[in-house]
């Protein structure tokens, strides 16, 4: 297969790309992926991947969210999600409950899906912060929501918004 | 079973008995690579992966040489307890050189990165090379099963056994909303990649692997080449597997790959009958040359090796070619590369050389059979 960009050396760099849930595929040589990337070493096309898929259309509003979660780490291995949009590798099982605003829109964008339906452990470790609220308690509600704004995790905010106006009208 | 396992540990530690223990490897094939089982007329083999991580432990690309130590400690501590594993070798990364980690990965039992750096890694391998196991490649575990021809459901019945027991004895990290919890958010879920392995000359001779190919990306399938992820469509083999892990379950997952590589079978199939039907002598030509060329040449390089030998195996394949046994063309296709040329010949060759050993190889092979 020749590379898309120069049509002449072999390609060598297979990027696959997942835009609006079509898929398009770049074949590129060594030399043509270099210039397209001056990061690009192993991790090529997956982290850019990955940091495009977290990263929603800046506003305005984006600039002060991005300061805080470059500084917003994991309590359990210190990891950040920027080191994550950079290496698109997660740090350790807790990372998920710490980046859960962000990786649920991340996760939804990946696969399709937020819920798994498969197998589980026989035994189960101690477990990891479920992904979904557990309080239903609307302040905590009202928190998280304000903490999904700030993230820029507009779905999971908008689903938060909803259930905290059917709170305060049941109530 | 427990005492075996420790003795087998005891003399791995014995200086030599690495590269004892791959040389053994060499003697013998995979059951993967027996040319048997449902649609062994285009599919190769089958493999089922899951990834598998400690909880709160960090992921082996943010854990200390301590850590990802002891994550190995913990694993083969584990494995002793559990009889699948009575049979298998540990191959620890530290005790390898480059040609013996090529050799593993040459016979797809672990992965290129898994090569790279050494600290803590390793790769467990069952007897008969149906189960294998890496530890600290990019998860804690990566356990995969191999089986020949299209058996999806067999694999994961094995796998979904041996990662039961392995769950009773170690502590993996899952969520109830999000599954298995993998260092690339990708794998999330069941991180499980189902894969087939499919012999497709006839949709490449008449031009329409493109339009498959591009359907298989459009229904979110993954199509790679013979070596694994990264590698190019080599010797008309294409490796096809899902790509998303989360939401559905893997009995689900496994289900749709198996329907959609049926659909590819039957497309492989009807190409071949066309083109029979359309042009033997053209066929019958171009697979006797391709066995002409086998069994007369001196020198020979991987790529022009791999291209025969899938013409060859078409012939086979037609009934064009009888007394050719698939196994021998499998074998043959795992046997013609770098490391495994080396380790055969018990030295380090240069590329020139490798490609006279890979021609007298498949001289004396082949020469033996047609």
């Amino acid at each position: 297969m020749r590379c898309d960009e120069c049509g002449k050396k072999k390609a060598t760099v297979h990027l696959t790309e997942l835009v609006d849930g079509q898929i398009s595929e770049l074949h590129l040589c060594e030399e043509c992926a270099k210039e397209k990337s001056v990061q690009m070493e192993q991790q090529f096309g997956l982290a850019d991947l990955l940091a495009g898929l977290s990263d929603f259309t800046k506003t305005s509003a984006a600039v002060n969210s991005e300061t805080q979660t470059k500084v917003e780490s994991c309590a359990n291995c210190g990891m950040t999600y920027a080191d994550f949009k950079k290496h698109g590798r997660l740090g350790c099982s807790e990372c998920y409950s710490h980046f859960r605003g962000k990786l649920t829109s991340l996760l939804k964008k990946i696969h399709g899906a937020n819920n798994h339906s498969g197998k589980a452990p026989k035994v189960l470790a101690a477990p990891v912060e479920s992904a979904q609220p557990v309080s239903s308690d609307a302040d905590a509600l009202k928190k998280q929501l304000q903490q999904a704004v700030l993230c820029e995790d507009y779905e999971r905010a908008a689903e938060l918004r909803d259930r905290i106006r059917a709170m305060e009208q049941g109530g | 079973m427990l005492r075996n396992c420790a003795i087998a540990f005891a003399l791995w530690n014995r200086e030599g008995k690495a590269d004892m223990e791959l040389k053994d490897l060499i003697s013998h094939t995979g059951e993967w690579l027996k040319g048997s089982g449902p649609s062994s007329g285009t599919v190769m083999s089958t493999r089922v992966r899951l990834a598998r991580n400690f909880a709160q432990t960090p992921f082996p690309n943010r854990a200390s040489k301590k850590q990802r130590q002891d994550i190995l400690e913990s694993v083969e501590k584990a494995i002793t307890k559990i009889e699948y594993f009575k049979d298998s070798t540990v191959f620890r990364m530290n005790d390898l050189d480059d040609v013996d980690k090529e050799f593993l990965v040459e016979r797809h039992l672990m992965s290129h990165e898994h090569a790279a750096t050494s600290e803590g890694k390793a790769v467990i391998v069952s007897a008969e090379e149906v189960l294998s196991v890496m530890v600290n490649e990019e998860d804690h575990l990566r356990i995969q099963v191999m089986h020949s021809g299209l058996n999806l459901f067999e694999a994961w019945k094995i796998i979904s056994t041996i990662d039961d027991r392995l769950s009773e004895e170690l502590n993996f990290a899952f969520s109830p909303v999000w599954g298995y919890l993998t260092s690339c958010p990708t794998n999330t879920g069941t991180a499980m990649r189902g894969s087939v392995m499919l012999h497709l000359p006839a949709l490449v001779m008449t031009k329409q692997i493109n339009k498959v190919l591009t359907a298989i990306s459009k229904l979110n399938f993954a199509s790679r080449g013979f070596y694994g992820e990264g590698t190019q469509a080599i010797g008309n083999f294409y490796q096809i597997s899902n790509q998303g892990s989360l939401g559905h379950s893997e009995e689900d997952i496994l289900q749709n790959i198996n329907g959609l590589i049926r659909q590819v079978i039957e497309q492989e199939e009807q190409a071949r009958q066309a083109l029979v039907v359309q042009n033997k002598p053209l066929l019958e030509d171009k697979i006797f040359r391709s066995l002409g060329i086998l069994k007369n040449a001196y020198i020979m390089s991987s790529q022009e090796a791999v291209e025969l030998l899938s013409m060859i195996r078409l012939g086979a394949e037609l009934k064009i070619l009888t007394n050719l046994d698939v196994q021998i063309l499998n074998e043959l296709m795992i046997m013609i590369q770098p490391a495994h040329l080396q380790k055969i010949d018990g030295n380090r060759l240069s590329p020139a050389a490798r490609d006279i050993k890979r021609a007298n190889l498949i001289r004396k092979k082949l020469g033996e059979v047609v």
